[in-house]
């Protein structure tokens, strides 16, 4: 049930996107549908939660992180959730109207609605972390709705600045919230509740504390993280009235408010909190009275009255508590009319300038008339809601909650905010619709159309009706509300109008006439037009932000790259040595490293030549690297080939297959890549090089030494231990009777781990691609445009004799062995059909088959040459590569058929006719995909680089043609 | 045989470590070779070293691990060379399009005083 508050939004969301933009009734009528439905539903609901009822639904998500799908619906949360969908009817219907034909309405109402479903998620959310995902979405989806008119530069700093800092607010909240989870043991929201007087004794009370009120206090915009609200000014007046008054800037408020029973009453609360909201009360009061735009003194005065709220709840007295909730839905409903007010004038003159607007009463009284009642209950004049909360606001300060100065001029504060409230709320009517009518407005102001009018009339009514007959209408609802928070220690309230004459009161009429005063006085001030209040102004909050931004983001960020960054290689990779060293050697020797006694008897006399062998091409391979390429890559296959004998001599047959394989394509990839570097010839004078080059190699030889001393120390120290249990007797036992293959690696790899395998071939095409994509636009340097040196010389000498045709040199440099390398195509074919077949049961497999038959494909290029082959053979890399990864997906799909995990694999023997007896398991046509994989890969990268030599001329000689054309 | 694989994993890495740390790209190409080598060497050592011991079970039944060598890095490693040889071809490619981009086969793109 509780689920479809949040399936409705967001699935509506999703719908409404696709609704023609030329459709705005449509989209419009079917967003309201949405909203309205959820007000049913929130109505239908109530008999539930009366008297401390709770609705919950649950839905396992990640329970062993203690994160579920809890929603839970208490009367406190219902009360939201009927604020949350009442208001989004009618902002859904006002909203029909003010958007403009050229807006994109499927967007603004997807959006709109997401933030609804988002809303909604907040105020149900009965688990801590699910509360501080849609407490993110909300964030998410005001940025986007603040920047909807992204055209406009104030719309995207608008929303980048709320975004920035609710975002910060609620990474902080969501630290806080996790604390808390881990003081309770739950994050379950009932837990929580459950458990106050452990979380207020804790030791990390302070900063859970200090953590979600910096959440809670950025969202509801109170002093000094307001700035962002004035700025959020640039959505769309509906968004302003929706989430900048009614319901999201109330998250904040309504998370003080649900954890008030666990965290509040202690002293640090109450300073933080109350701090926070006395400032904020003040000044937003104090600021809003110097605006000229209409929508930034009513977010002002959001400000002030969302600081009213959290003074209140600051308190800790469950009186104040009460108030807090009754205040909460009181200024919803006539700071949603007002918004609505605002943007009606806005839509009807072209300007909510308060410097340009007069006298607007004569052109629309029905609008003025229902601002004014509006506005007099933002200034709390009686026989309104406003005037209720606020008298119990009153009511609340003059009672000494804790003894401090704080506590002494809460009073005051109150009754000069409450001042101030009365001067903005009288300038707001006075300077719009009263005076002299307008002279330059941009267009001829007139009453809006019926039904734009139709929410404000209901909010209006509803303010009037709350504030004659508070107990019969709001009155039930609230008590719901006021004991879900608050159980036991809900107090006995009256919500009268007439309390008798008593000091609230009192404060309430010098609060009256004070303002009201204070707005005469100030006229001549506020007439000079200047923007925002005296010396205040020019503490910019945006601009400060701005500039805490570009330093911590730009400037700081820029010092530290510059002096700890680097963009060389060189220096990075030492970093990274000396740190990998430093990673194993620290903790080795920390822990006492013993090296085992050396062994020197029982060596192979032959495995230790061959390793002598195999050190000198290592070294020789690093000496050699720099100035005699061909060399080192010669000493480099050497090294692989010794690595290679070793895997033989020491039972890994598969390893050497595969080893000596890859080894090869290896060396005739770099021996293709070869030419396209620059040549590079050696100093002849050793003595010249500079000192600091010296120094620099002493010191990576010897950090090269010490990494390769330790490695050899580690590797000695395990080789020299007995094996301890391991989970290879598992594969070992069972490769036959459950894998079905006798080689234990095979199985492995095609099997028991056949998932890695086909990721691993997955990468394998994706760097075939790569290189690919990357030779596509291969540019080579001029210097290795040319063609090699070789053949220049063969081409002069058939130059230099008659009785050769060019090319002929070229064509028979290497004749025999290019002879024997075409005969051997259908030899290699066979071996590479060899490896595969004995591949399970015997040393082979796929993947070596695969190469070996790539090999076959590469010995022709070499023999032939690039178009001799390509005029002969069909080769489709590609298509091979694809058919390949489909067959080994199509394989682990396959036994999902026959109701099987996936990639399980089926084994058999079948006879062929001459090969014999063959294992036909299914991981074979898995072996299958991975061969032709392979095979493609292989090609694809060998014959992509080799026929950049086909290419390189020909795309060198084009421009060269061009020039002598344009020569002639 | 411990001692001697022990030693040549040793200058393998010594070797390719020194090579990684060199500014042209050839090099660190050959470097990174070589420290695969090492790495893929080093994985399978910790199977323990056997002789006559391959890892292929006699059809019909399970095997003994007993009787054979570890299989296990050696699955590890056959990843491992594939792995290794697709890198070792990317990076080919990449210090290849670096040089037709830059002009120089310094490992930053451009030439740096005193190399």
């Amino acid at each position: 049930m509780l689920l479809i508050f949040l399936l409705a939004p967001f699935g509506g969301s999703l719908l409404v996107l696709f609704f023609p933009s030329d459709q705005r009734g449509a989209t419009a009528w079917f967003a309201g549908a949405i909203a309205f439905v959820c007000f049913l539903l929130a109505a239908g609901i109530y008999p539930f939660v009366t008297a401390g009822g709770v609705l919950r639904f649950e839905l396992d998500w990640i329970p062993e992180l203690g994160l579920n799908l809890t929603l839970r619906m208490d009367g406190f949360a219902w009360l939201f959730a009927t604020l949350i969908t009442a208001i989004g009817v009618l902002v859904v219907l006002y909203a029909r109207y003010y958007m403009a034909a050229e807006d994109p309405i499927p967007r603004f109402f997807a959006l709109f609605l997401a933030f609804m479903g988002s809303m909604l998620g907040v105020v149900l959310s009965g688990n801590l972390i699910l509360l501080a995902v849609f407490w993110e979405l909300t964030s998410i989806v005001s940025f986007l709705l603040i920047g909807y008119w992204h055209h406009n530069a104030h719309a995207r700093d608008g929303a980048r600045i709320a975004l920035t800092m609710t975002g910060m607010g609620g990474l902080s909240m969501l630290i806080g919230l996790l604390l808390i989870g881990r003081v309770v043991g739950s994050y379950e929201l009932d837990a929580v509740l459950a458990s106050g007087d452990a979380i207020r004794n804790d030791p990390l009370y302070l900063p859970i504390l200090i953590l979600i009120l910096f959440g809670a206090l950025t969202k509801s915009a109170q002093f000094p993280f307001h700035f962002w609200l004035p700025h959020a000014m640039a959505a769309p007046t509906p968004v302003s009235a929706y989430l900048h008054s009614a319901t999201m800037v109330k998250a904040g408020v309504f998370l003080l408010a649900r954890l008030w029973p666990v965290m509040a009453g202690t002293e640090a609360w109450f300073w933080i909190v109350g701090l926070a909201g006395l400032s904020t009360l003040l000044l937003g009061a104090y600021f809003a009275i110097f605006q000229q735009d209409l929508k930034g003194l009513l977010a002002y005065s959001t400000i002030s009255h969302l600081g009213l709220i959290t003074v209140l709840l600051s308190l800790g007295s469950p009186l104040a508590a009460v108030a807090a909730v009754f205040h909460i839905v009181n200024h919803a409903t006539f700071k949603a009319s007002l918004f609505m007010a605002a943007g009606i004038i806005d839509h009807e003159t072209g300007t909510r300038d308060m410097r340009r607007l007069s006298g607007l009463f004569r052109y629309m009284p029905i609008t003025a008339t229902l601002a004014m009642v509006a506005s007099a209950a933002m200034a709390g004049v009686p026989l309104l809601n406003g005037f209720l909360s606020k008298e119990m606001f009153f009511a609340e300060a003059i009672e000494t909650h804790l003894v401090n100065s704080l506590d002494t001029i809460t009073p005051y504060v109150a009754t000069i905010a409450g001042m101030f409230a009365v001067t903005y709320s009288l300038r707001f009517i006075h300077s719009v619709f009263f005076g002299a009518p307008p002279a330059d407005l941009p267009k001829r102001p007139h009453e809006p159309p019926r039904w734009m009018r139709a929410p404000i009339e209901f909010l209006v009514l509803a303010c009037l009706i709350v504030g004659i007959i508070p107990g019969r209408t709001i009155g039930p609802f609230l008590h719901t509300a006021v004991v879900s928070i608050l159980g036991d220690r809900t107090p006995d309230y009256s919500l009268a109008v007439w309390h008798g004459w008593n000091v609230p009161l009192i404060m309430s009429f010098v609060a009256l006439s004070g303002g009201v005063g204070l707005y005469f006085l100030m006229r001549s001030y506020l007439a000079t037009g200047i923007e925002g209040p005296p010396v205040f102004r020019l503490l910019q909050g945006q601009r400060i932000f701005e500039r805490v931004l570009v330093t911590l983001s730009w400037k700081w960020a820029r010092s530290l790259e510059q002096r700890f960054g680097t963009r060389r290689l060189q220096p990075q990779m030492l970093l990274l040595v000396f740190l990998a060293v430093s990673a194993a050697a620290v903790p080795l020797f920390r822990r006492g490293f013993e090296l085992p006694p050396l062994v020197i008897r029982g060596i192979d006399p032959a495995f230790a030549l061959l390793w002598a062998l195999g050190i000198a091409c290592a070294v020789g391979a690093a000496y050699q690297a720099k100035f005699h390429r061909l060399f080192a890559l010669v000493l480099l296959g050497g090294a692989g080939l010794i690595t290679c004998i070793t895997f033989v001599w020491l039972s890994a047959p598969d390893l050497a297959v595969t080893q000596l394989l890859v080894e090869i394509v290896t060396t005739v990839l770099i021996l293709l890549g070869l030419r396209w570097l620059p040549k590079r010839i050696e100093e002849s004078r050793p003595e010249d090089i500079p000192l600091r080059v010296r120094f620099r190699r002493l010191r990576d030889f010897l950090l090269a030494l010490a990494a390769g001393g330790g490695m050899s120390l580690i590797a000695y120290r395990v080789m020299t231990q007995p094996t301890p249990e391991t989970i290879a007797s598992y594969f070992v036992e069972r490769a036959y009777s459950e894998g079905g293959g006798a080689n234990v690696v095979n199985v492995i790899l095609v099997d028991f781990r056949g998932f890695d395998t086909l990721g691993e071939v997955a990468v394998l095409s994706i760097v075939a691609l790569t290189v690919f994509a990357l030779l596509l636009r291969f540019r080579p340097h001029p210097d290795s445009q040319d063609i090699p040196l070789q053949q220049r010389v063969q081409n002069a000498f058939d130059d230099d004799h008659p009785d050769r045709n060019a090319g002929d040199s070229i064509a028979e440099y290497l004749h025999i062995p290019s002879t024997i390398m075409r005969w051997m195509f259908p030899v290699t074919g066979m071996l590479a059909a060899y490896l595969f077949l004995r591949g399970h049961d015997l040393p082979g497999g796929g993947f070596a088959a695969g190469i070996a038959m790539s090999i076959g494909f590469l010995l022709q290029y070499m023999a032939g040459g690039t178009r001799w082959v390509e005029e002969r053979l069909r080769i489709h890399p590609l298509r091979w590569m694809s058919i390949g990864l489909l067959v080994a997906a199509a394989t682990g799909i396959g036994s999902w058929v026959f109701g099987y995990p996936f990639l399980t694999s089926h084994s058999q023997y079948a006879t062929l006719p001459i090969v014999g007896k063959v294992p036909l398991a299914s991981a074979i046509l898995f072996d299958l995909g991975v061969f032709s994989l392979v095979l493609g890969a292989t090609v694809l990268m060998l014959i992509a680089l080799a026929h950049q030599s086909v290419r390189a001329p020909r795309a060198h000689a084009r421009p060269a043609r061009t020039e002598r054309e344009a020569a002639q | 045989m411990e001692l001697i694989l022990s030693a040549g994993i040793g200058a393998l890495t010594a070797s390719g470590v020194y090579l990684l740390l060199r500014p042209r790209t050839y090099q660190v190409i050959i470097g990174l070779s070589l420290l695969s080598y090492a790495v893929n060497l080093f994985i399978f050592g910790m199977g323990r070293l056997r002789v006559n011991a391959p890892p292929i079970v006699e059809p019909g039944g399970g095997g003994d691990l007993a009787r054979y060598t570890d299989p296990l890095p050696q699955a590890l490693v056959l990843t491992a060379i594939v792995i290794g040889f697709a890198m070792t071809a990317l990076f080919l490619v990449v210090i290849l399009a670096s040089r037709g981009f830059t002009g120089t086969d310094h490992v930053d793109g451009r030439e740096q005083r005193g190399d």
